[in-house]
């Protein structure tokens, strides 16, 4: 079973068994349990705690505050990510304190900790403590955060600018729409999401106070990244100190992948106490202390010939950081989305300026997709627009400037080479599976039911696997992005294999043992993928951006290569022969052109019983570790096809059709890539369709539980028609590009372009994300009256 | 304190718990059955889905007071040795599951389902799933799980 099948997956047996191991699953003797005390104002100076009656209370061991984490010399949770201002300063960058000692910027930030032998005992506890806090102003949104004279977040950032960015040619853009026979424009709101993984976040941390040893546990994407984190820049904890172990994770989206302020507490206070401490959120802390996602505010102009070539594309974009930089969050609004407004289109010049700002709310970073899918939502809504207005078929609009087969190599105007892909494959492919010719007779008998039926489509490219880390740093990334693995043939010839990359629900128990089992020929089953901890994984920059495959499936590939060297050297003292004269297929080792052979698992069992082996020029044993750093982002590309139902006397829209056609590279795992699409897909129609977070204009969170955001429930949904068309990378071995964010970043602007063309006929030319039956509604009233 | 005496999985079972517990603290934090998961805090996600005398019940809602003399099973009592429930292998056949977090309710809830209704239409497995959130999958393939178990049932 090997690369191209559909291998069930091995990690099943224990998810579906009640079995895996999630962090809060886990309780260690002695253990504490941390409630942590949140803010639940948006902005206040704390002028002063009295934990006097917390700490009385039954059970409560200790309560911290932000002060005595600050005299114990704790740091400030780092942003990974520098950006430089148009006139090359820095951005601004505040500290980010584990917990608070000030002044608290967003309901949830966290104020204190109070620890006790029993959760409901901290718990009945934290709500004894007694925080005065004086109410400053607050601000909320991208638009109240720019006006003059809004309140400040920070003092030290004028305007709440994190940062004022550009990328593109101005020049080039500005002569552009000079030359244009007409100009497209369009406001655009990238509605904020909450990322909800089902696993709430949790982290024990524990300290052995005779090695002087910290352990992490944690619900994280990237282990090694939060040690790296946590120990160099806020509790000063050496590597070989601190171990971070992130094991069965439930779900992620980004939302894990930060190093978030409970990890430190957890790892700090369990040093102060010499026992174990964990913290495991409630979903309503959820919503106020995991990153958010998206929240961009964009104007959008395109300047088109008479033909309908593009010839410029010009951008403004607001975008909200929340209170705090999160991990990573200054890079996605920047090199994960500007980057990406090229599309799948040969606009030779574009320009856009970001400027990020801060608010009262909670931090904003990467989500499902990443800048990415507001990229792809601002140029398919646009060229929709486009089409319109020009009065040209929006299919044969994006034919007509697409960067074509045979142009890859392919640079950008806006810092990026796209290495392969096919647009028109993807396209026609989707056109087919949905049958867009047939559309009108079905808006017809729609209509003769009084129903408003649209369809829609985008054409998107994306940018996965961040690289290489020589670029991203010179880009102002403080990280690596390369990848590690391990393979260790065993004396009886089965397989471990230990990746730096981390699996929350992505499958690489199985994906990888495939390419294990393809490379070296042996049985699936004989092979372990273990991942998600820093003292057995030499290291990782762990798993988003749907690098996964691409980075870390490199470096086992390049792993698997080095152990077939070896055993070649190992086989031809075996056989006799040289090693040059060796071929290795299907786990046998052959002197070419004979039938002379030796099995992988005789060489790896030579390899550990060295009797007969050349010692003076090969070392025992048979393990091999790789690093894999890009030569590029790899670059899967698509058509997404919606078609929609509407009630125009309730506003509701009944999504009838998602067909969709993406270019994800060479495919491994064909149920697996599937089954990514499909989640992506959820969460594009969630975001398109349900999924709203909105705050009040005091910077309450109203958006604050399952009760009130819409999360897609299996109702709201159709079943998908996933396609595929294969274009191989081709800058990595396995020729692969990711799969993990498609759905996501294809599928929001097919949906509402589905929901324009339903509606057009009544003179709607706009609507915002969620479409909600209320804004549908709405919208189907403002253009009657209009009428 | 309350005293209560229940079947979990096929085993009786007695506990001293305070009044106010909850059933899915009982199996997950006294019983130790850590296959019962806890999403949310609103009774809205399903994670915490448990069969209470084969009746789909999340258990959070219920004190574990309400559960005595109750037979209970959770994703733990399913397989018969290395034997998977007829739903679980659908699951697994289907990959109707990713991070795995959802499942165990999920699989429970979809068993309830074929018990009332062994053979639903797509909608109405959609709608029956409304109580069980999954991030992962977008349902696609856990309806088809639940589709592919009903018909393995009936023949």
């Amino acid at each position: 079973m090997a690369i191209g099948q559909s291998v069930k997956r091995k990690e099943d047996a224990r998810f579906l068994t009640g079995r895996g191991v999630y962090t809060d699953d886990i309780n260690r003797p002695g253990q504490l349990h941390a409630v942590i005390v949140r803010s639940p104002l948006p902005h206040a100076r704390i002028a002063g705690i009295d934990a006097g009656e917390t700490l009385a209370a039954e059970g409560v061991v200790a309560v911290f505050t932000g002060a005595d984490m600050a005299a114990d010399g704790v740091g400030s949770l780092p942003c990974g990510w520098l950006i430089h201002n148009k006139d090359g300063s820095e951005m601004v960058e505040p500290p980010h304190p584990p917990l608070v000692a000030e002044r608290v910027r967003h309901v949830g930030d966290q104020v204190a900790v109070v620890i006790a032998e029993t959760r409901a005992q901290a718990k009945r506890a934290a709500q004894l403590l007694d925080v005065d806090y004086e109410d400053l102003d607050a601000v909320v949104s991208c638009a109240d955060a720019t006006e003059d004279g809004a309140p400040l977040v920070w003092d030290e950032a004028p305007g709440n600018t994190c940062y004022d960015w550009e990328l593109g040619d101005r020049e080039a853009t500005d002569a552009a729409f000079e030359r244009a026979a007409q100009v497209v424009e369009l406001d655009l709101v990238n509605n904020r999401l909450v990322p909800n993984a089902m696993e709430p976040r949790a982290a024990i941390g524990e300290y052995d106070p005779a090695g002087g040893n910290y352990t992490l546990t944690t619900t994280s994407q990237a282990p090694h990244v939060v040690r790296l984190l946590m120990g160099a820049f806020v509790l000063n904890l050496p590597e070989h100190k601190l171990r971070v172990v992130a094991p069965d994770v439930g779900g992620g989206f980004g939302s894990k992948i930060f190093h978030y302020a409970e990890e430190a507490i957890v790892t700090w206070a369990a040093g102060k106490l010499a026992r174990p401490v964990k913290w495991t959120a409630e979903r309503s802390e959820s919503f106020v202390s995991d990153a958010h996602g998206r929240d961009h505010v964009s104007h959008a102009e395109l300047a088109v010939d008479e033909q309908g070539q593009f010839l410029g594309l010009r951008v403004r974009t607001v975008a909200n950081m929340g209170a705090y930089l999160s991990t990573f969050a200054t890079s996605i609004p920047t090199y994960l989305y500007a980057t990406l407004l090229a599309g799948c289109y040969r606009t030779p010049a574009i320009y856009c300026e970001v400027r990020s700002v801060f608010t009262n709310t909670v931090p904003v970073d990467a989500y499902r997709g990443a800048g990415r899918p507001e990229a792809a939502y601002l140029l398919e809504r646009l060229v929709d627009k486009a089409a319109r207005q020009l009065g040209i078929d929006r299919i044969e609009l994006r034919r007509r400037n697409f960067i074509p087969k045979d142009a890859f190599p392919y640079a950008t105007p806006v810092a990026l080479e796209y290495d392969t892909g096919d647009y028109e494959a993807t396209l026609d492919l989707a056109l087919s599976q949905a049958d867009w010719d047939g559309f009108e007779s079905r808006r017809e008998e729609a209509a003769a039911r009084g129903k408003l039926r649209g369809i829609g489509a985008s054409t998107y490219v994306e940018a996965c696997g961040i690289a290489p880390s020589a670029v991203a740093g010179a880009l102002g990334a403080r990280a690596g992005l390369y990848e590690s693995a391990v393979v260790r043939v065993h004396p009886t010839g089965s397989v471990s294999v230990l990746t730096g990359s981390h699996s929350h629900g992505q499958g690489h128990e199985t994906t990888f043992a495939q390419i294990v089992a393809d490379r070296l020929g042996v049985d699936i089953d004989a092979v372990e993928v273990v991942h998600g901890d820093t003292e057995i994984i030499p290291f990782g920059m762990g798993t988003y951006g749907s690098r996964s495959l691409a980075v870390g499936g490199s470096a086992l590939f390049k792993a698997l290569d080095k152990v077939v060297a070896k055993g070649k050297k190992i086989a031809a003292h075996m056989l006799e022969a040289a090693a040059d004269d060796i071929e290795f297929a299907d786990g046998q080792f052959k002197v070419a052109g004979t039938e002379s052979s030796v099995a992988l698992d005789e060489v790896a069992f030579a390899a550990y019983v060295p009797h007969d082996y050349p010692i003076e020029e090969l070392e025992p044993g048979l393990e091999e570790t790789a690093f894999y750093d890009p030569a590029n982002f790899t670059f899967p590309a698509g058509c997404h096809i919606c078609e929609v139902e509407i009630d125009p006397e309730t506003g509701a829209v009944e999504l009838v059709g998602v067909t969709v056609a993406d270019d994800v590279g060479r495919v491994i795992n064909p149920m697996i890539v599937e089954g990514q699409i499909h989640g992506g897909l959820a969460q594009g129609i969630g975001q398109a369709l349900l999924e709203n977070c909105v705050y009040d204009e005091n910077g309450q969170l109203l958006t604050s539980s399952f009760m009130n955001y819409a999360m897609p429930r299996a109702a709201d949904l159709p079943s998908f028609d996933v396609g595929h068309h294969v274009t191989p990378c081709t800058h990595n071995p396995l020729g692969v590009k990711g799969v993990g964010e498609v759905g996501s970043i294809g599928v929001p602007p097919a949906v509402i372009n589905a929901v324009l063309d339903a509606l057009a006929p009544l003179g709607v030319g706009d609507i915002e994300m969620p479409a909600t039956p209320e804004r549908v509604w709405r919208a189907i009233r403002d253009a009657r009256a209009a009428g | 304190m309350a005293r209560m005496s229940l079947n979990v999985n096929g085993r009786d079972v007695s506990a001293d718990v305070p009044d106010a517990t909850l059933l899915v603290e009982l199996l997950r934090e006294h019983l130790d059955l850590r296959g019962v998961h806890v999403g949310c805090d609103t009774s809205q996600c399903g994670a915490c889905s448990v069969l209470v005398d084969g009746r789909s019940v999340k258990s959070c809602t219920m004190f574990a007071g309400e559960a005595d003399g109750s037979s209970v099973t959770t994703i733990e009592g399913l397989a018969d040795g290395a034997e998977l429930h007829p739903m679980q292998q659908a699951f697994r056949e289907c990959h109707a599951l990713q991070c795995g977090f959802c499942t165990p309710g999920m699989v429970l809830s979809a068993i309830d389902l074929l018990e009332r209704q062994p053979d639903p239409g797509e909608s109405e497995i959609r709608e029956w799933l409304e109580g069980n959130l999954c991030r992962c999958t977008g349902y696609h393939n856990i309806v088809e799980a639940v589709k592919s178990c009903a018909a393995a049932q009936r023949s």
